[in-house]
């Protein structure tokens, strides 16, 4: 089947609803498996925040479209997602989330207040809210961030290693239109790399893709837990 | 039945050991919240966090899930200072006192209400 346009307001909606249906989804998976069970609580409260965002977006854009949010989360392939790769690569272990939830959150920090401005009523009312969320999303990965920089030997090495893994999909985050985040987000990753006396990964290697429906192999496993309830008894309702 | 826990260097495996160090790492600490509408703080549990901040963040997610524009307070518990029960029935026995409440004294008609 042909792509779909990604040039399209619509199609840039979709990408943002997709990154946060899809971080939601890697949050739930720590459901029950979090190191503390303040923790447990916290990434189950940030996914359904993420979840919150998504709906609103796929709901705005489904009326244009004539779809329902649940098409867009549970009807479409691999092909047809337009979130970041950097948000569908596996949890790993706490720092690779808190790593990979900083880098969102920094870069959220840049869309949402941009997007509020947006002529489209719904959308600026959509970003103004998930900006307060994504402020307090950073307050507690940067904090985390020190934490584990600051904790253990053990603790330090595994957020150095979850940054250097995931450095490679920050790129994609400001390809196109999003170019203009690249300073802001640079600028909270600066300060906290100064805070915590980690070093900026020197690969200069990015990968790419994910905003145009090409896909890590992760993907693919996380639709088919996410998606199959719904593509085993279609139109299935609780 | 046994199981091989996963250890991190310098870690015991023994259970008991494990656990506490980690609750001494994060102790305990009371939470007390104040409904946006309401006039005082109410005692409302408790969790585990290594310091102040985070114990107000963790008392956020864990216990104000489904109302904003409250206040929140976080004490140590071991900051807090209680009677035992025991000590209750001789500390509170007011109805066996009558003697302070103005209503066991008479007061002359010419002093009026007082």
């Amino acid at each position: 089947m042909s792509l779909p346009k990604v040039d399209t307001p619509e199609a840039a909606l979709v990408g943002h609803a997709d990154d946060n249906l899809v971080l939601a989804h890697r949050l739930g998976e720590w459901i029950s498996k979090a190191p503390e069970l303040e923790l447990d609580i916290a990434l189950g409260n940030f996914a359904l925040d993420h979840l919150g965002v998504a709906r609103a977006l796929y709901q705005h854009v489904g009326t244009a479209e004539g779809k329902t949010e649940g098409e867009y989360a549970m009807s479409r392939t691999d092909r047809d997602f337009r979130n970041l790769l950097l948000v569908e690569q596996p949890n790993g272990d706490f720092a690779e989330t808190i790593v990979r939830q900083f880098f969102v959150d920094s870069y959220q920090l840049q869309l949402w207040p941009d997007l509020a401005g947006s002529d489209d009523d719904v959308v600026a009312g959509i970003a103004a809210k998930a900006f307060k969320e994504a402020q307090y999303h950073h307050r507690f990965s940067h904090g985390w961030m020190l934490r584990m920089a600051g904790g253990t030997e053990e603790s330090r090495q595994r957020a150095q290693s979850a940054l250097d893994h995931l450095w490679r999909f920050t790129g994609e985050i400001f390809e196109g239109d999003a170019a203009i985040y690249r300073d802001g987000w640079d600028g909270l990753v600066d300060v906290m790399l100064g805070e915590t006396g980690l070093t900026k990964p020197e690969d200069p290697y990015q990968k790419s893709g994910g905003r145009v429906g090409y896909h890590t192999e992760h993907l693919g496993y996380l639709l088919t837990e996410m998606q199959w309830m719904q593509r085993t008894y279609p139109g299935l309702e609780w | 039945m046994t199981y091989d826990v996963p250890v991190a260097p310098g870690e015991s495996a023994e259970l008991e050991e494990r656990f506490e160090t980690e609750r001494e790492a994060w102790p305990m600490w009371e939470v007390f919240v104040r409904a946006r509408r309401g006039i005082s703080h109410v005692h409302i549990g408790s969790l585990h966090a290594a310091d102040a901040e985070t114990a107000l963040q963790n008392a956020r997610d864990v216990y104000t899930r489904r109302g904003e524009g409250v206040s929140v307070w976080v004490v140590p518990s071991e900051e807090i200072h209680a009677f035992e029960p025991e000590d209750a029935v001789d500390y509170v026995d007011a109805n066996e006192k009558v003697y302070r409440h103005a209503t066991a004294y008479d007061i002359p008609d010419e002093v009026g209400h007082m």
